[in-house]
């Protein structure tokens, strides 16, 4: 470690000139990182704007969140973290935390309480993954179909994907492990509670990728979340995956020939992290900023320009109509009763183990 | 030959020249040093970690100490000095939050031991609490931190304590007391960790804070074990020497048993010999790894058959590459040739055509392939409407090998033209009209005396086009599907996704070195000298 440093350090010299600046971040500027796009144009609109207007402090928007967590770890190690709020998905938080790049957040004296009292912990529940995370939203991986391509009998679940006879032509799906080796067991016929011990086991593995090998020939392999909903316009594709806000733009904004199965939706989770090695002041400043963005009201306000579910179970009956479209957003939210009744959460215990390991697998298979 | 005062002629030669030289390099510095320190630093520190590996040793120091002796041959897991080794360890590593961070870099290796990390921190801290317990009930002393600062700090460092508050400035730092480390030698050395890392990490009141439980568990090991408190003087020695008879009864603990009730992985054999292979500072796994090899107790051995990827990709992304340069000169080579004969105003013009698609960004140039390429695409569109193809037979242009090479020879095709083009601009047009002249048929007049002449262009652009080549990864990305990617896809993947920097850097070492081994016998075979950029 003690070349690395002595390398790090004669970097940090020569830029130390740039470093003054931006450590001297201007008291009433803070940089938020994001996804970009119709997401980070909600969060503008439920949190940047009113938060600003409130405090006065200028909103600085990055657009990094998919390379959020190899470039904290630069900039840690560089001894210059610029950034003051970064918005990941659950498992990256998680890993930030091991990593020591994320701060430990008190949900209770941190995070403000629900209208009613509720204190936080209990208004997030079990979405509080690890000690870093604040969840935001709930989102989650599903699969749109093309409805005039499909035939008379639309597909109703999951298993549709592998059954090439009722349904030919071609599906995408992502290019990681993650949801596809569980979607692909429990068309398999492993029971839904039993999927991940099958999955720790080499035999489980095996017999999931056996299972999509039987539509290798027919896949589209995505890794951006833009992709399904282009080859499902393009007609590349008759179904895919993607995440339920994409396909609900797509739907409802765009008017495509597409329908969602909300059958077996992979829910995952997205929220804030607050990096270490910020100043007194810039930590004090973020913690204000996040107890203001994820309270009940904000969470509410959000889901009112995108579809994705709110994190607090205070904030779902306050959930109201699309800021433009007019129409009722709770029925299109992943959490909805009518779309939620057969759900997968990501396992995220599970696959911060198995993910490296299952990872060579699935891509050793796909090279072959 | 000696030059006028007497010294030979060479010596005052250099010495008048060296100021020269010096003002030269004084010239060169900034660039050099802005180089040095910008490019090559970083990419040095990030090869570097190819083989890195000191977090082991040093989260764990006195655990990977004391299983050297182990035997790993044998079906025992180690013996309770290694575990009470571990407890010590992880106790400081989970103050630290540094034991998550071994966890995951331990789990590229052995799938669970990042849960086992995680899982050990919130439960390690409770086995020394049995000490604690048992000293705190034997007398209420015990529980305050005032109390044992009062005998193992010295009197010098708890006047200057005396009455300082969080608005004074800097903590006074812990002084021992003198002697103590000779009375109580092991809770000493835990004392003093403990005292460092309240006072300068968690910057808390060291006077008022309470130790940590360790403390209790080496107090216990030098109660029961050699201490030197027949001669103690000092302050609190009543209660000492109450502990001391106390603490032979006092109930112990297993600390391989403990650990054992943690988590059962414990007492796993695959976790301790990991932990043994990778104790060294430095380690060679990475680089077995991107050669689909592991590290296992008796050495290297190939991975299993079903993980091996990376010797595929690497003959995959030389194979392609090559595919693309040849694909590169043979498209390159007329356009460069047309270009360099024109007359200068319409090559000026179709050298704006070449460049044009040059100055577009990567990721259009890519999408619109994507566009023309896919089963609903222009061409395959084109080619039913022309009754070439069947509707239900489309071409698959796109998201395999095809995909790649076509789009990467378009992208990488300007690395070729620009390069032959000016290579060709200078060779004399009066060279083929001579050999015509002489009898040579177009061909012969082509073949033997023109095509010689623009072979260092096709080198220059060849060199170019297939090192950035085997780089690319945003391309194979987007129209590569599953076999048109490359290595450098993984290598992406694993410093931006899966943080296993070090299996990032071999890699990317690896690759390196097989540029310049290319390179080198490019100079060997062609001479570098014959490469010419214009």
């Amino acid at each position: 470690m003690n070349l690395t440093k002595t390398l790090m350090a004669s970097t940090a010299l020569t830029v130390a000139a740039g470093m003054a600046h931006s450590d001297g971040h201007m008291a009433s500027e803070m940089t938020i990182v994001s996804w970009g796009g119709a997401y980070s144009a909600s969060q503008q609109n439920a949190y940047h704007t009113p938060y600003s207007e409130m405090t006065g402090v200028k909103i600085i928007n990055d657009e990094s969140s998919a390379e959020a967590v190899s470039k904290l770890r630069a900039m840690n190690e560089a001894g210059n973290v610029t950034w003051d709020v970064v918005d990941v998905v659950a498992s990256d938080a998680l890993r930030l935390c091991d990593e020591g790049l994320a701060m430990e957040i008190d949900p209770d004296t941190q995070l403000a309480d629900a209208p009613d009292g509720t204190k936080a912990s209990e208004d997030f529940g079990d979405l509080l993954v690890g000690d870093c995370f604040i969840p935001q939203i709930v989102y989650s991986t599903t699969v749109g179909y093309r409805t005039d391509l499909v035939g008379d009998t639309p597909p109703t679940d999951i298993c549709a994907i592998f059954d090439t006879d009722a349904y030919p032509g071609k599906r995408s799906l992502e290019k990681r492990p993650i949801g596809n080796m569980e979607w692909a067991l429990l068309c398999d016929g492993v029971e839904k509670g039993a999927i991940y011990d099958a999955l720790a086991t080499e035999e489980g593995q095996q017999k999931a990728l056996d299972k999509l090998a039987t539509i290798k020939d027919d896949v589209v392999w995505w890794s951006a979340g833009a992709d399904t909903p282009q080859l499902l316009a393009d007609g590349e594709v008759i179904m895919g995956s993607t995440y339920n806000g994409r396909l609900f733009s797509l739907i409802v904004e765009q008017n495509q020939p597409v329908s969602m199965l909300w059958d077996a939706q992979m829910f995952d989770l997205d929220g804030w992290i607050i990096p270490t090695g910020l100043s007194p002041e810039r930590e004090a400043r973020a913690l204000d900023y996040i107890m203001f963005a994820t309270d009940t009201q904000r969470l509410a306000d959000q889901a009112k320009y995108i579809s994705y579910g709110p994190a607090r179970k205070s904030s779902a009956p306050m959930v109201g109509k699309h800021a433009e479209l007019g129409i009722e957003m709770a029925e299109h939210m992943p959490t909805d009763p009518n779309n939620s009744k057969n759900t997968f959460l990501y396992n995220y215990e599970f696959w911060a183990d198995y993910r490296d390991d299952i990872d060579a697998k699935f891509q050793a298979w796909l090279v072959k | 030959m000696l030059a006028a005062d007497g010294t030979p002629l060479k010596k005052s030669l250099n010495r008048a020249l060296r100021l020269q030289k010096m003002r030269a390099l004084a010239l060169i510095a900034p660039l050099l040093i802005f180089v040095l320190v910008t490019f090559i630093a970083p990419i040095a520190d990030m090869l570097f970690r190819s083989v890195e590996n000191e977090i082991v040793s040093e989260t764990l120091p006195r655990t990977t100490a004391s299983l050297a002796q182990w035997d790993t041959k044998g079906t025992e897991i180690p013996d309770e000095a290694v575990f009470e080794a571990l407890y010590d360890d992880m106790f400081y590593a989970i103050e630290a939050k540094e034991h998550t961070k071994l966890g995951g870099r331990l789990n590229y290796e052995l799938t669970g031991m990042a849960s086992l990390f995680r899982k050990s921190g919130r439960k390690v801290e409770d086995i020394g609490e049995v000490y604690q317990d048992q000293f705190e009930d034997l007398d209420a002393f015990w529980k305050t931190g005032e109390n044992w600062n009062s005998f193992m700090g010295s009197d010098d460092w708890l006047a200057s304590m005396d009455g300082w508050k969080k608005a004074d400035g800097r903590q006074p730092k812990f002084k021992l007391r003198e002697g103590m480390a000779d009375v109580l030698p092991a809770t000493t050395a835990t004392y003093l960790k403990y005292a460092a890392f309240t006072q300068n990490e968690d910057q808390k009141n060291l006077f008022t804070t309470d130790p940590w439980a360790i403390v209790y568990s080496s107090l216990h090991k030098d109660l029961t074990g050699e201490n030197g408190l027949a001669d103690y003087t000092f302050p609190a020695a009543d209660q000492l020497k109450a502990a001391a008879e106390a603490a032979t009864s006092f109930e112990t603990v297993n600390f391989s048993e403990a650990f054992l009730n943690i988590d059962k992985k414990w007492h796993d054999m695959d976790v301790w010999t990991t932990i043994k292979v990778y104790s060294p500072k430095l380690t060679s796994g990475y680089f077995l790894n991107a050669i689909d090899m592991q590290k296992s107790i008796d050495g290297a051995e190939m991975r299993p058959d079903n993980q091996q990827i990376y010797g595929i990709l690497f003959y995959r992304t030389m194979k392609m590459s090559v595919i693309i340069t040849l694909s590169c000169i043979m498209l390159g080579y007329p356009v460069a040739w047309i270009l360099a004969n024109l007359p200068a105003r319409q090559a000026n013009l179709l050298l704006i055509l070449v460049l044009l698609p040059f100055w577009t960004s990567l990721l259009v140039r890519t999408s619109a392939w994507k566009v023309l390429l896919q089963d609903q695409g222009v061409i395959n569109d084109t080619l039913v409407w022309l009754g070439i193809v069947a509707t239900d037979d489309r071409l698959t242009l796109i998201n395999n090998q095809t995909g790649t090479i076509i789009a990467m020879t378009h992208i990488l095709l300007p690395f070729m033209i620009l390069p032959l083009y000016s290579v060709m601009q200078t060779i004399q047009p009066t060279y083929l009209r001579a050999a015509k002249s002489l009898g040579a048929t177009n061909w012969t007049a082509f073949w033997r005396v023109y095509f010689p002449q623009s072979v260092p262009g096709i080198g220059a652009g060849s060199i170019l086009v297939f090192i950035l080549a085997i780089g690319y990864y945003i391309t194979p990305a987007i129209v590569g599907g599953t076999d048109g990617t490359f290595i450098s896809n993984r290598i992406a993947y694993h410093i931006s996704s899966s943080l296993n920097w070090g299996l990032g850097a071999a890699l990317g070492a690896i690759l390196l070195a097989a540029v310049m081994l290319l390179y080198y016998a490019y100079d060997k075979i062609v001479g570098i000298d014959n490469v010419k950029l214009g």
